[in-house]
């Protein structure tokens, strides 16, 4: 697909707006549709559409296959350190109450961590899966 | 009147959908069939006012779903074999007997948005009126999943992880260099 001019420029333009998307249904989840699952997807789909238009190995070169296992792993590991760290402050697992001064901001922070930590997890496991599945289409 | 019209409208496609990839062989077609598909459904749960499920729908079943089919098409033949010309009875009867016995269940189940219906007389209430006080997140459905079920949200993402590391442990490229590994340890 060197040669597709026209494709090429249209993802330039479009991936930034999807990452940018992804972003926004990320950390805007508490106050409308969205959160770490749907941003985690929609992020992917931004690096899935770069790979399809410039190839596989571009890709991989922007976020290489190690990377994005260390990233899965970090997802679940922050989600579940949050529940470490409530238990720490002396609340329940998952007790975001107790991470900051007052319940609401405790809970505030305690819901942005771990949808991030689903953001960081889905994204990643989805990128990990596409690139085995086409890397072994090319083999 | 328009929810009802826009339904209708949605279930005849989802079905005209459905029997389109019963009958087509073409698998490139299909998957893209599969991908309407759950583009439909995404629109159904959009007139269900659940706009979290119908985003993760249009996300996950429309665009990665399609994208990973598509890489599995890959690796396979585009075609799907001839069936084999066994008699469609006994299916049949099975799938009409399953579906009566999923329509009679339909008769006890409370009406769409029945403020009586046992689902809302749980927990529920407690969410509607406590979630944005205890939490202070407006959209409640983010407060149920990631705060009131915090621990099920963990297990869904560990079930995520799981998966990853499945398709890793199975289809990985390392395969190839152990066994270039085994390979020098004989020589």
């Amino acid at each position: 697909m060197k040669h597709n001019l026209i494709l090429r420029v249209i993802a330039k333009l479009l991936i930034p707006i999807i990452v940018l998307y992804a972003l926004y249904v990320q950390f805007h989840g508490d106050f409308g549709p969205g959160g770490g699952f749907q941003a985690g997807v929609i992020f992917s789909v931004a690096f899935i559409f770069y790979a399809l238009v410039y190839g596989i190995e571009t890709a991989e070169r922007v976020m290489p296959e190690s990377v994005l296992r260390i990233l899965a792993s970090l997802g679940v590991l922050i989600y579940a350190g949050t529940g470490v760290a409530t238990m720490l402050l002396g609340g329940n697992f998952l007790d975001y109450n107790v991470l900051a001064s007052n319940p609401i901001a405790g809970q505030h922070i305690g819901i942005l961590v771990i949808e991030l930590g689903v953001g960081i997890t889905v994204s990643s496991v989805m990128l990990l899966i596409f690139f085995i599945f086409a890397g072994r289409a090319r083999q | 009147m328009i929810d009802n019209l826009l339904n209708i409208t949605l279930l005849a496609f989802l079905a005209i959908t459905a029997f389109a990839i019963i009958r087509i062989r073409n698998l490139f077609a299909v998957i893209m069939l599969f991908g309407i598909y759950s583009l439909l459904s995404a629109g159904l749960f959009v007139v269900l006012d659940a706009a979290d499920v119908a985003f993760t729908e249009a996300a996950v079943g429309a665009g990665i779903s399609t994208v990973l089919m598509l890489a599995t098409l890959a690796l396979t033949k585009n075609h799907e074999e001839k069936p084999p010309a066994h008699r469609p009875w006994l299916p049949m009867i099975v799938v009409l007997v399953t579906g009566a016995a999923l329509v009679y269940g339909t008769v006890d189940i409370p009406s769409f948005s029945d403020s009586e219906a046992p689902a809302h007389k749980h927990v529920a209430p407690r969410y509607i009126e406590e979630g944005f006080k205890e939490t202070g997140v407006p959209n409640l459905v983010t407060a149920v999943l990631a705060s009131y079920r915090g621990f099920d949200t963990l297990g869904e993402v560990t079930v995520i992880f799981t998966a990853g590391i499945g398709v890793l442990l199975l289809l990985g490229r390392r395969r190839g260099r152990k066994r270039g590994d085994e390979d020098n340890n004989e020589t």
